[in-house]
């Protein structure tokens, strides 16, 4: 049983509601057959990966979507050693995908690797012209920079043979460079209304009753990601039907743990209690949740706790310890000095107030 | 329907044809008649003709056959630690010269090019110094670079450089109506400008944006698919921003400033390019630039630049840097 979010993803575009625009604009760039370099850009669950797929699907037909999983050992020669890489792609007859974090820190020469065999194996149309491959490369903005570097010249060079669909959210680690060799499309995150729709598109065809009251607080939930509204229904669902007009979305437990490390720092700050804080710090990080997305979420959790008279300083502590986490090496560290630094700031400001 | 983007169909093929950069492409139209070339150091920003200069020059110096032999381009995309360079460019200037093709001058040396030299280590480019000497009678080398800064001096030095400067509007526009003209593609009011706007004297994105929305439009472009393909911010978005930015009271509590970003954010923008349009807005707001308290603001916009660009979280950074100059602003 696919999950809702795969299950009702719009694989047309003529079947897309929310982004009809941008659906319509590529169904016109693909009509002559042949599309530039594409990067989409936009929030988590604004339907990226959704006009991905549409747009592969709009170029090759049905053909696409019939895609194997394959590991294999790529042997790349370098000029001064040979490079043996096991890789795990996913990949159609036309296409092939590629999540750059899985690659690690050879990305730039399996990149380059895949290009050049993309453009040997290159398919020849009916009518004798050869045609492209598309190369579709998840989280971009992961790429190190080196194989992003490599990338331009060869962006250039194999433009005929091998076309790029770049995805990411955080646009400006893309460089420049990268960036003018491609269309640039941004996703928005969809509105609420738009958030409502597709969840009441979908309860209709799982026959659901889908109470007014409930679905606000989904969408509220939710925060303008679509993938989340779904999943969330989903789970909502298997927990409770019919849904209750009191019944509460659940949230992840990585989110809930995090609201829960901005209450203890909240609630004391002593040397202790880092030590406390750093413990859970561990845990998270030990579940795999991305460093970034910690210190964005935990900065937002302590906002919504703290007086207006420290917040600029907090988020100035967080954009500055969160800069030093992606140039450093130990995610630790970054968050852990971030934190000592709310913590004591959180204390002067309790004493001047008279409050500690 | 042919397959290549208008990019590389409009590539210059001879150094005469690459615009706006006179002192480049005067100095080395002198040098191509005399065939006698120093090593050469190209810098400037994306899209400005420097590889189309370098490609241009090896067909001019050797023509299209030959220049398979003769010239070795080494670009990002290949490995350039200090052993292989060393190599390959031992390989290459050992080979014999292959005989001279009439038409074209094809001096007795070979070309190197070395694209996208700002990303190779400084110890692969100290290694190319005693390289560059040893080898100085029979091959020239071309570097190729966005930021001369990262090109260390004794290299540099060895080189004439040039820099290539950002197209002016309207020799970008000579370049557009060009192509429209060779591809049946008519132009709305206000698009040339538009198109100069949005793509910051970078040709290349200038052409792109162009083919684009040209594609969109069936053949015609008008400013709206312009702005719609270029990814700018929306204009009230901006000047909302600002506001917030300027507010006192309730508008201008964290917590309102907060809402507003996290809605930029949410709809997708670029969070460099949010900060180069606000930029632009607080400066025509300002009155006469008078205002020192917008010196503040300006260097927190570019430390928040600069963070962007090493590849701190655009939340984060966008929320911290409007806060910044909201505090700037207020300073009394
Ligand atoms: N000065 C110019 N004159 C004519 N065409 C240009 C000029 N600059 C750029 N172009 C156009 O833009 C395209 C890209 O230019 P080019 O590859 O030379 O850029 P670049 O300076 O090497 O950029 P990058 O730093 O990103 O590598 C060319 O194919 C050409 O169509
Ligand atoms: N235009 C759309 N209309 C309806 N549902 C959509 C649309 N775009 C995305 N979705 C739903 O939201 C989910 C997440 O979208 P996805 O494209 O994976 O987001 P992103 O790649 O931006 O993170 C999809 O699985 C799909 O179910
Ligand atoms: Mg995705
Ligand atoms: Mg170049």
């Amino acid at each position: 049983m696919p999950l809702w979010v795969d299950k009702y993803r719009p694989n047309s575009f003529d079947k897309f509601v929310v982004h009809k625009d941008i659906a319509d604009n590529l169904k016109k760039l693909v009509a002559t057959g042949d599309f530039p370099h594409t990067l989409f850009y936009g929030p988590p669950g604004a339907g990226k990966k959704t006009l991905v797929m549409a747009l592969l699907r709009a170029i090759y037909g049905a053909g696409v979507e019939k895609v194997r999983v394959e590991t294999k050992p790529w042997k790349i020669d370098l000029p001064s050693r040979k490079l043996e890489v096991e890789l795990t792609t996913l990949s159609s007859n036309h296409h092939l995908e590629l999540n750059p974090a899985d690659v690690g820190s050879n990305d730039r020469y399996v990149v380059q690797e895949i290009i050049k065999e993309m453009a040997r194996s290159r398919p020849m149309g009916a009518d004798g012209s050869r045609g492209f491959k598309v190369l579709v490369l998840n989280e971009v903005d992961r790429l190190s920079k080196e194989a992003q570097q490599g990338l331009r010249r060869t962006m250039e060079k194999y433009s005929s043979a091998c076309r790029l669909i770049m995805v990411c959210s955080n646009v400006s680690k893309v460089m420049e460079p990268v960036r003018s060799r491609c269309l640039c499309v941004r996703v928005a995150a969809p509105s609420d209304a738009q958030v409502m729709e597709v969840l009441q598109g979908v309860a209709k065809k799982e026959n659901l009753v889908l109470p007014e009251a409930f679905a606000a607080r989904v969408v509220d939930y939710a925060g303008r990601n679509l993938r989340r509204a779904l999943l969330c229904l989903e789970v909502c669902r298997a927990q409770q039907y019919p849904f209750g007009d009191s019944q509460e979305p659940q949230r992840a437990d990585w989110e809930l743990y995090i609201a829960e490390v901005a209450k203890n720092i909240m609630d004391e700050q002593s040397p202790k209690q880092l030590y406390l804080v750093r413990s859970k710090l561990y845990e998270l990080l030990a579940n795999c949740v991305p460093p970034e997305l910690i210190m964005r979420q935990l900065t937002f959790e302590l906002l919504k706790r703290m007086d207006d008279e420290i917040k600029l300083e907090t988020v100035s502590y967080a954009a500055q310890f969160e800069q030093r986490l992606q140039e450093g090496a130990k995610a630790i560290f970054h968050l852990e000095a971030f934190v000592a630094r709310v913590m004591s700031n959180v204390k002067t400001y309790l004493v001047s107030c008279g409050l500690a | 329907m042919s397959t290549q983007p208008w990019v590389e169909k409009y590539r210059p093929k001879n150094v005469s044809e690459v615009a706006y950069q006179e002192e480049v492409v005067n100095t080395l139209t002198r040098a191509l008649e005399t065939a006698n070339l120093p090593h050469l150091l190209f810098y400037g920003p994306p899209g400005t003709g420097k590889t189309s200069t370098a490609l241009a020059i090896a067909r001019q110096l050797y023509g299209p056959e030959l220049m398979k032999s003769r010239v070795l381009e080494l670009n990002a995309s290949d490995e350039r630690g200090i052993h292989v360079v060393r190599e390959k460019v031992k390989a290459f200037a050992a080979t014999a010269v292959g005989a001279p093709v009439p038409g074209y001058p094809c001096p007795p040396y070979k070309l190197l090019i070395l694209d996208e030299a700002d990303s190779m280590t400084q110890d692969a480019q100290n290694a190319l110094r005693r390289t560059m000497e040893t080898y100085s009678r029979v091959t020239r080398f071309v570097f190729i670079c966005n930021y001369v800064s990262r090109i260390i001096e004794p290299l540099a030095s060895r080189c004439a450089k040039f820099r290539f400067k950002p197209l002016q509007p309207a020799i970008m526009a000579g370049r557009i109506e060009h192509i429209c003209e060779r591809e049946s593609v008519t132009l709305g009011p206000g698009a040339l400008d538009t198109l100069s706007a949005v793509s910051g004297g970078d040709l290349r994105r200038a052409i792109n944006t162009l083919q684009s929305a040209a594609r969109l439009g069936g053949g015609h472009v008008d400013r709206a698919t312009l702005l719609d393909v270029s990814g700018q911010v929306a204009p009230e978005v901006v000047s909302s921003l600002a506001a917030a930015c300027r507010a006192t009271g309730a508008a201008g509590r964290f917590g309102a400033l907060q809402k507003q970003v996290q809605n930029i954010i949410a709809e997708g923008y670029a969070a460099q390019q949010v900060l180069l349009q606000l930029q632009a807005e607080l400066l025509s707001g300002a009155d006469g630039g008078s205002d020192l308290r917008l010196c503040g603001a300006l260097e927190a916009l570019a430390g928040a630049d600069y963070s962007l660009v090493v590849g701190a979280d655009e939340a984060l950074q966008l929320l911290n840097v409007t806060g910044q100059v909201h505090a700037a602003l207020a300073a009394a």
